[in-house]
């Protein structure tokens, strides 16, 4: 593997990248108001996309083989508990990744 | 720049500091793995500063998938980042000098720490949003030049670690579902991405996802009101 080609590769992939996370911004100028449906988005969009992104976290979890989800429904279980619970977030996350941690090495 | 400051930006960004160090520290380990110098660990880490896509990245690299494909491939799997931007667009207006950074910056992690534009009392918003993304990047960097460089000599059982974002992200989605009045895009973006997951597969179904959250939140967007308390 040639240096200049990983450099390629390296650079395609952050061009791309940084051309996604930007166009928006490029798209709706910062003197120009805000269109009030862009508005409007950044309002809910948060909330569906925090959705997303678990979602997108448990894309791997195999429901119909072994082990069944079932150190991601147990983990999941308990961070959404503790949090309503405690509302405290680094212990709802300190907890639930030991939980899932512990799980994973130990039991399945 | 006060000390509470910072230690409320690293408090905060506690869980992404395992987070990145740990799954930094396995790209860097790939990427040794397979024979790819630390440098470039190092370079992709800075420049790209995208977790999932740096994974995708080692196995286009070693298959010799060409730039092309790695260009589509990065597109699919980063296309959400485009969701990230249309929802700072306002909150990042007149960030200044610090703006060009701001939306470099924007990963998954970061995104969720500084969505709500909610900053902790008597700290400024902007330099708040800075710094979050300033050190999140750091521990990413960090991890891969640790784990590049130390990867074959240390073997410790990390085995799960990687759950602690999808714990931050369950966290935050909690937080919000307590504190807003509005449930309807919450329940949009689980009850679609979960269904497109089953319809598309786990390879494509972001898109589509995307696509279809779009429109049921433009759409009816006269019934949606869920103004935070």
């Amino acid at each position: 593997m040639s240096d200049t080609k990983i450099l390629l590769y390296i650079l395609v992939t952050a061009t791309v990248t940084l051309i996604l996370r930007i166009l928006p911004f490029i798209l709706f100028k910062e003197n120009a108001p805000t269109p009030k449906i862009i508005t409007d988005l950044g309002k809910y969009l948060p909330y569906a996309i925090m959705a997303m992104l678990v979602v997108y976290c448990l894309k791997d979890v195999t429901p119909l083989s072994y082990p069944y989800g079932i150190p991601e429904l147990i983990s999941v279980a308990a961070v959404v508990l503790l949090h309503i619970w405690k509302r405290n977030t680094l212990l709802s996350i300190a907890i639930g990744t030991v939980c899932y941690m512990l799980l994973v090495q130990l039991i399945f | 720049m006060t000390k509470k400051f910072f230690k409320t930006v690293i408090l905060n960004t506690l869980p992404v500091m395992t987070g990145y160090l740990v799954l930094g520290f396995g790209f860097g380990v790939l990427m040794s793995d397979k024979g790819i110098g630390i440098f470039w660990s190092f370079l992709a880490s800075l420049i790209i500063y995208a977790g999932s896509m740096q994974f995708v990245l080692v196995n286009l690299i070693t298959s010799g998938a060409g730039l092309i494909a790695t260009a589509v491939t990065t597109l699919m799997v980063n296309a959400r980042h485009l969701f990230y931007g249309i929802s700072m667009v306002d909150k990042y207006k007149k960030t200044g000098r610090k703006k060009p950074y701001l939306m470099f910056a924007l990963t998954d992690e970061t995104y969720s720490l500084v969505c709500t534009g909610d900053t902790p009392s008597g700290i400024n918003t902007h330099k708040y949003q800075f710094f979050v993304s300033l050190f999140n990047h750091i521990y990413w960097v960090t991890g891969s030049l640790l784990g590049a460089t130390f990867g074959q000599v240390i073997a410790l059982n990390t085995k799960g670690i990687d759950f602690c974002m999808t714990a931050l992200f369950v966290t935050i989605f909690v937080e919000q579902w307590l504190t807003s009045s509005n449930k309807f895009p919450a329940l949009t973006g689980l009850i679609v991405s979960a269904g497109c997951l089953f319809l598309f597969g786990k390879n494509i179904f972001l898109i589509p996802s995307m696509a279809i959250i779009l429109i049921v939140l433009i759409v009816p967007r006269l019934n949606v009101k869920g103004e935070k308390k």
